[in-house]
């Protein structure tokens, strides 16, 4: 099975996805070895009709760390350029833990939380 | 139109790999500048190339960056260099190849398909004409026109299918809808009960009302507090900024506009 795709979407114009745990996220991304695109804001793409949106829904499985799966399906789909219905996984870093969505990135098990 | 100039940082054969905090404050500090960045490393998948022009990054040896310059692609040797002198060198190749980039602000309603009907309460509604129909079905056409932190459009939705990605709080944010969000939403719609008619009207005629018992009582105090009180209400309900709120047009154009996004609304639906 191939390895899926990461795309890491960093909403940069706006505070809405916590900055300690989108920072912590990308920390992580850029700590591990795999390759992944990573975009300032999708909320700007979607907006200008980016083409590029197209090449990053692209085909195979696809993991995406951004906000609410049902706002990013259809921030692509108004951008012109709507997430293929199969093989993608929308992580939401505005309810989800730094830890939990990088864990499900990089495909391995979250760590364990001191209590 | 065009894309944006992708940076790759590249980091397989003749580009040594970055250290990781070095790698981190690279691309945090272009992606704060709002660059897309692509982290390229053997055997990795990325998104395809597409038509834009690339600019790749690495701490190339042996000159390789120079000799590979050519078409759209060009590359640019980082090694030794901090965040910022990064975010220079890219700076300076999106100002060469890159034409400057009409402005966009992050705040737009998006529609959800899977739950609008199409009944054009939203084109009826908004006065600032984000609203349009393409072959019988609504669509956000002007989404510069919106107002910043307005979420109106959203909140008269029956269907909550209006999204604002940037709002605080779902589900118009994009969190999933459950029933009782439709219900508090249908009770928000239901804008006859709430506010006895027309919202718009609703808004003249409390002034008419307030400006008559001023005449009457002279009472201008009540008469303000009245106001304000509708117009809180309103507020509340809807979550509409006071800003946008004050920038409302004068009563006849309100007038106006809210006749012609009906009268478009009307027509698209006879059309279906």
């Amino acid at each position: 099975m191939p390895q899926p795709r990461i795309l890491y979407c960093h909403c940069a114009y706006a505070q809405v996805v916590p900055k300690s745990v989108k920072e912590e996220v990308l920390r992580q991304l850029a700590a591990s070895d795999v390759a992944f695109d990573a975009v300032a804001d999708l909320c700007e793409m979607s907006a200008r009709q980016d083409p590029a949106l197209g090449q990053l829904a692209g085909e195979g499985c696809l993991k995406i760390a951004a906000c609410y799966p049902r706002a990013v399906r259809w921030l692509f789909s108004a951008g012109g350029s709507p997430l293929p219905s199969e093989g993608v996984e929308i992580l939401n870093m505005r309810v989800d833990t730094a830890e939990t969505v990088a864990s499900a990135l990089l495909g391995r098990q979250p760590a364990e939380v001191a209590a | 139109m065009n894309a944006a100039l992708r940076v790759v940082l590249y980091e397989g054969d003749g580009s040594r790999p970055l250290e990781n905090g070095d790698r981190y404050n690279v691309m945090r500090t272009l992606l704060e500048k709002g660059f897309a960045v692509t982290r390229a490393t053997p055997g990795g998948h990325v998104s395809p190339a597409g038509d834009g022009e690339v600019l790749v990054l690495g701490r190339f040896s042996d000159g390789a960056a120079a000799a590979a310059n050519r078409g759209d692609v060009r590359l640019r040797d980082i090694d030794g260099l901090d965040a910022d002198s990064v975010l220079e060198v890219v700076e300076t190749a999106a100002g060469e190849t890159v034409g400057a980039r009409r402005p966009w602000k992050p705040w737009f309603p998006v529609i959800d398909y899977d739950r609008c009907t199409n009944c054009m309460q939203c084109l009826s509604f908004c006065l600032f004409d984000v609203y349009g129909v393409n072959e019988g079905k609504i669509q956000v056409r002007n989404q510069t026109n919106c107002k910043t932190d307005c979420p109106a459009c959203s909140r008269v939705c029956p269907e909550v299918a209006i999204l604002f990605p940037k709002y605080r709080s779902g589900p118009i944010n994009g969190d999933e809808v459950d029933a009782e969000d439709v219900r508090r939403e249908a009770m928000k719609v239901d804008i006859s009960s709430l506010l006895g008619g027309d919202i718009y009207q609703t808004l003249r005629d409390r002034s008419a009302h307030a400006k008559s018992r001023f005449s009457k009582e002279r009472d201008s105090d009540r008469a303000l507090k009245e106001r304000q009180r509708c117009l809180i209400k309103l507020q509340q309900d809807l979550d509409i900024p006071p800003e946008v709120l004050a920038s409302l047009p004068s009563p006849q154009e309100i007038q106006e506009r809210a006749a012609a996004a009906q009268s478009k609304a009307e027509q698209a639906l006879n059309e279906r």
